[in-house]
């Protein structure tokens, strides 16, 4: 209750910003920042640095190391299985138990699966396009010394470490990672080791991460509310932020309620699984020969937690990319989109209608069937706002002197790639369609293309944009290329053929496939494992390119997109308080493209003078 | 003369000496029959649809081995061994061998004893998962996908428990740990035999697996060879 | 490159598209009374989505094709009709197709689950567990033994917990690991789960209903056709849910009879 009231008076204090259509100056807030001395020493400038930019960079390189290991786990998972009596080399040095002789065990091939979805949704789709890049330029782009609160921003990037440490552990323990999904479902998350192996430690792990994660995230989310709403610069009114910025924005104030929400619920788990309390087991439960010891819980409390934050999440992860691909993609259309506020408000109901449709993950777990119709329509209805983009993204294409650089081949893939896994979600979010489809890999192959790979899309197409802001050189165009080919070419070619699996009834979640009906189907799983390979290994070029082009690549100048957000008023890279202790005005918006400007065919928000001079 | 005497005695106590360190002759043995009484439950045949690579191995489907009873009322796979009166014994140095074999596990009750080495194999081409359900013992389950090699456990405390595959939930064994070398499993005809024990007061104890166990102080001096019947309730449920 | 990103836009298009207007892939046989509704909802759904598909990246492609590498000084202009015309067409094409399928799904969801089962509907209880089905029906006293999870001994083949030597109930039921059912005769599949969560799903059957622990659900059936099909869990339930399935025996009504009359046992 407490938590709806200052929901509601957030959101009616938002819309009475928006609704004085920015006009009003915001005064003074600037001089207001919590400034902090300049850092000294290797500590202070590297490893526990208040500057946000490095806290950013910070989030880079741990969702990275997140993102390659998935990517390991992923092809692991893959092939095993087309290959299940395969001996991999080193795998039995990683796990006796796991994988004896080198041949992986059923549950080590759960272990992967879980290891695998908790990486890449919580430390790479979360952290990447959200934390790394929000925290490193929204402060910039709305004319900030740092963020509102520098030391908290500091203790969220080092609790998400201590985070992922935690989880990585799995790794280590004896009992290994635990087999429960990344979606940890009771009873078999909640009992402890009679589920199996991996749920004695595997699984406390894996939920004092996550909470460790919530805490992160929610002050985190803190942070970046607080300084979008009140360091803003002169000038810089709410409708004059970028795209990306604004889609941070959203981004935190939908993380505020998710991660609240997860957060309690990793603690319940833990008492379960430890306490002897029985928030998510019901009485009765015979498992691996032994009556639990629980009585008056319900494992459908559980889902209703986890995906009241799960459905969010997602939300979380694909609003920043939307954001940054946006803000690319006027750039290199050399135009704005149709309409900026038309994309600022369909981001806005996404966020607000994010929360209503949990339960279609839910239609057939047993919940009234009534309620399943219910979030079926919220869930449809989401269609709207996200069509409503694509058709802005589509028209605003439409006159535009689109330039052709790595960035926005990312940008354009991300529109080809959000709608081709967008529209299998009109399946899906019909119950009666799911009951022939929940669970199976059309649902893999929808959330892998839609989330996954369009939401890497947005990162790719930010890391190449933003590469030479944040450390003063260009990275390689010809590798940039050739890796937006592979990737993209390798991402059709391994998730498509998903939705078509899904739709004969591959079931998820199998380590191999022993049913009758899965035989003629083997041979397009071999073609998705060697697709996968094959795309993976494309990704060692953008790391070979970021590691190349970071010591050797050509030099930078401050602007080389010829872009007009703030990011592109300062040195590349920049000094440590952004604008060098002056605070710069703002005169236009950030969407000032066209045959207008003085220094060519755009006008940057910090030239003096009015719209259209 | 009285020398030789003397060399002739002192060598005769020597080598009763020397007899005695080795203790009395161990050629006592106690050997006997396990036997029901009452209606044993009758056995369910086991469905082994859901596992189509073993369940083609039988032209019909085989039987659960929680009680098999034998000719004359025999019961078989039945646990005979000396609880008490027998010093604890080392491990022997070959291992015990488990086999799961058909989606079963051979033998379906398996005898061996503290800290011996027990030998898992799996003959099938399904991946078997082995849970044995100790209560004193570590406690530990592990994956046996076909072709890898068998696994290598041993157990250090003396206990009875299940052993159950996690996969296919028919298939059911025991692991009877013991102290010492002094056991037999009966088989078809019930019968058993506890050989190479020396004189002394044993405790001989049968162990069945649905029917519990039933104990007897069988005392044994020099050669004997005590017989000795263990006569189980059966129950139609 | 503009113009090769447009080719390769239409090229994943058309290869994306034609497995499914190929029929490589097809939707099981029908087997079940109330599948036509959903397969027909399916095959709505696949136009529609389809169309909005293949649309959208011939748009891409062609305004990628027309607005890349242009001469220098080509007019920058907007899309006529702005963006109140994408927002129109968003509402209008999509928005209103996709909230209509909605409504008329409905129907068939409405056909699984807020149609009761027939009162001479066949009840069989299915018990889910790790990592197997059992399957029991309650024999010629047509009553169900109750189950004790404290009787559950599974080296004994007793899956249900059933205490036969205390109730006469349980002593005629009978227990398989197939779900043996006579074609065209209504199914209550009464749903009890041991131990996880799991799911039972047929996919000729187009039914899939999770087993929640604690919760005893139901879900009903008429199978239409003579044959064996696959029940595989779908709910991710431990180390051996990729093997955990069992057998839809759908038999005619005298192999039934049969069938029952050979469980009950001499």
């Amino acid at each position: 209750m407490v938590e709806g009231t200052v929901w509601a008076v957030g959101l009616f204090r938002v819309r009475r910003l928006v609704v004085l259509r920015g006009d009003t100056m915001q005064q003074g807030s600037a001089q207001q920042t919590q400034v902090h001395a300049p850092p000294k020493g290797f500590v202070q400038k590297y490893i526990f640095s208040l500057d946000h930019k490095v806290i950013g960079k910070q989030y880079f390189i741990l969702a990275l190391v997140a993102a390659l290991t998935g990517m390991v786990l992923s092809w692991l998972m893959r092939m095993h299985m087309v290959w299940p009596d395969a001996k991999i080399p080193l795998l039995e040095m990683l796990s006796k138990n796991g994988a004896p002789g080198g041949v992986m065990t059923p549950e080590y091939y759960l272990s992967l699966l879980t290891m695998h979805g908790t990486l890449m949704v919580f430390f790479v789709l979360t952290n990447a396009p959200f934390s790394a890049f929000g925290n490193y330029f929204l402060p910039i782009q709305i004319g900030a010394e740092d963020m509102a609160f520098p030391r908290l921003n500091m203790m969220s990037f080092w609790t998400t470490f201590a985070a992922w440490v935690v989880l990585m552990l799995g790794f280590v323990i004896p009992d290994d990672p635990p087999i429960a999904g990344w979606t940890e479902y009771a009873p078999l998350s909640a009992v402890g080791k009679d589920a199996g192996p991996g749920m004695q430690w595997g699984a406390s792990l894996w939920a004092v991460s996550i909470a460790l994660f919530c805490v992160a995230s929610l002050l985190g989310a803190l942070n970046f509310i607080a300084t979008t709403l009140d360091l803003r610069t002169k000038g810089m009114t709410l409708m004059r932020m970028p795209l990306c910025t604004w889609s941070w924005f959203i981004t935190s104030c939908i993380a505020l309620l998710a991660f609240a929400v997860l957060f309690p619920a990793c603690i319940l788990l833990m008492l379960d699984r430890h306490a002897g309390t029985s928030f998510f087991v019901p009485s009765g439960l015979v498992i691996s020969d032994r009556l639990q010891p629980h009585s008056g819980g319900s494992p459908l409390l559980w889902q209703h937690l986890f995906w009241f934050f799960g459905h969010p999440e997602v939300y979380i992860a694909i609003l920043p990319s939307i954001g940054i691909v946006s803000h690319i993609l006027i750039n290199s259309m050399r135009k704005p989109l149709l309409s900026a506020k038309v994309v600022i408000y369909s981001m806005i109901s996404i966020g607000f209608l994010s929360y209503m449709v949990w339960g279609h993950h839910m239609f057939v777990s047993g919940m009234n069937p009534t309620s399943s119709l219910a979030f079926s329509l919220p869930t449809l209805a989401i269609t709207i706002p996200a069509t409503v983009l694509t058709l802005i993204w589509l028209g605003s294409l439409y006159g535009s002197n689109l330039q052709i650089n790595s960035p926005s081949l990312f940008a354009l893939g991300f529109i080809s790639l959000f709608v081709a896994g967008g529209v299998s979600g009109f399946f899906l979010a019909q119950p009666s369609i799911d009951i022939y489809l929940h669970g199976t890999y059309f649902v893999v192959g929808h959330f892998h293309l839609v989330m996954g790979v369009a939401s890497l899309f947005g990162v790719f197409a930010g890391t190449y944009f933003w590469f030479p802001k944040m450390t003063g050189r260009m990275m390689s165009e010809s590798l940039g290329k050739l890796h937006f080919w592979i990737t993209f070419l390798g991402s059709y070619c391994i998730f498509m053929p998903f939705h078509y699996l899904g739709l004969i009834g591959n079931v998820r979640r199998y380590q191999s496939f022993v049913n009758d009906y899965m035989a003629p189907y083997l041979g397009w799983h071999k073609f998705m494992t060697i697709a996968a390979l094959i795309t993976g290994a494309g990704q060692f070029i953008f790391l070979l390119n970021l590691i190349y082009s970071r010591f050797k690549g050509k030099l930078a100048p401050e602007n080389p997109w010829n872009a007009t957000s703030l990011e592109w008023s300062i040195p590349s890279p920049p000094p440590w308080n952004n604008f060098g202790g002056k605070h710069p005005i703002v005169y236009h918006d950030p969407f000032q493209y066209g045959p207008k400007g003085t220094k060519g065919d755009f006008v940057r928000q910090d030239s003096e003078g009015k719209d259209g001079e | 003369m009285g020398m030789k005497r003397l060399v002739a005695v002192g060598l005769a106590v020597f080598i009763a000496g020397a007899a005695g360190k080795a203790g009395p002759p161990a050629n006592g043995a106690i050997s006997g029959k396990v036997t029901y009484e009452g209606t044993p439950a009758k056995m369910k045949p086991i469905d082994m649809s859901k596992e189509p690579s073993c369940a083609k191995m039988y032209p019909t489907p085989p039987f659960a081995e929680t009680v098999v009873t034998g000719s004359g009322d025999s019961l078989e796979n039945v646990v005979v061994y000396i609880s008490a009166g027998a010093p604890d014994e080392p491990a022997p140095s070959t291992a015990a061998v488990f086999n799961q074999k058909g989606c079963r596990y051979f033998p379906h009750v398996l005898a061996f004893q503290v800290n011996q080495e027990l030998k898992i194999q799996n003959e099938d081409q399904t991946t078997h998962n082995i849970h044995p359900l100790p209560k004193i013992n570590r406690e530990w389950n592990r994956s046996q996908p076909p072709g890898t090699p068998p696994i290598s456990e041993s157990y250090d405390k003396a206990e009875i428990f299940p052993v159950k595959c996690n996969v296919h939930p028919w298939m059911h064994g025991n692991f009877v740990v013991l102290k010492n070398s002094h056991y037999a499993v009966t088989g078809d005809n019930g019968a058993f035999s506890l050989p190479n024990l020396p004189p002394g007061k044993y405790t001989v104890t049968a162990w069945h697996e649905i029917y519990g166990d039933l104990t007897q102080e069988i005392t044994i001096g020099g050669n004997e060879t005590k017989t000795v019947t263990f006569v189980f309730k059966a129950k139609p449920y | 490159m503009g113009k090769l990103l447009a080719i390769v836009f239409i090229v994943i298009a058309a290869l994306s598209v034609y497995p499914i207007v190929a029929h490589v892939f097809t939707l099981p046989e029908d087997i079940s009374t109330h599948g036509h509704a959903i397969d027909e909802q399916i095959h709505d759904t696949m136009l529609e989505a389809g169309i909005s598909f293949v649309g959208a990246q011939i748009v891409l492609a062609i305004f990628v094709w027309g607005f890349t590498n242009r001469r220098e000084g080509s007019p920058v202009r907007n899309l006529p009709g702005g963006a109140t015309l994408a927002v129109i067409a968003a509402v209008a094409l999509v928005g209103t197709e996709v909230l209509a399928l909605g409504v008329v799904g409905q129907r068939a969801w409405a056909r699984v689950y807020f149609t009761p089962a027939k009162p001479d509907a066949i009840p069989i209880q299915a018990e889910a567990e790790q990592f197997a089905y059992y399957f029991r029906y309650p024999g010629p006293d047509g009553k169900f033994g109750t189950i004790h999870a404290d009787k559950i001994d599974e080296g004994n083949q007793n899956y249900f917990g059933l205490d036969p030597a205390n109730e006469v109930e349980a002593r005629d039921d009978i227990v398989t690991g197939q779900l043996v059912v006579p074609v065209n005769r209504e199914v209550q599949l009464l749903m009890h789960a041991k131990d996880v969560g799991h799911s039972f799903y047929v996919r000729e059957l187009r039914i899939q209903q999770d087993f929640v622990p604690g919760l005893d659900l139901a879900v009903h059936f008429t199978a239409t056709k003579v044959g064996k099909f696959e029940i595989v869990c779908t709910q991710l339930c431990g180390l051996g849910h990729y093997n955990m399935k069992a057998y839809l025996n759908v038999m005619s009504e005298e192999d039934y009879e049969r069938w029952l009359k050979e469980q009950s046992g001499p």
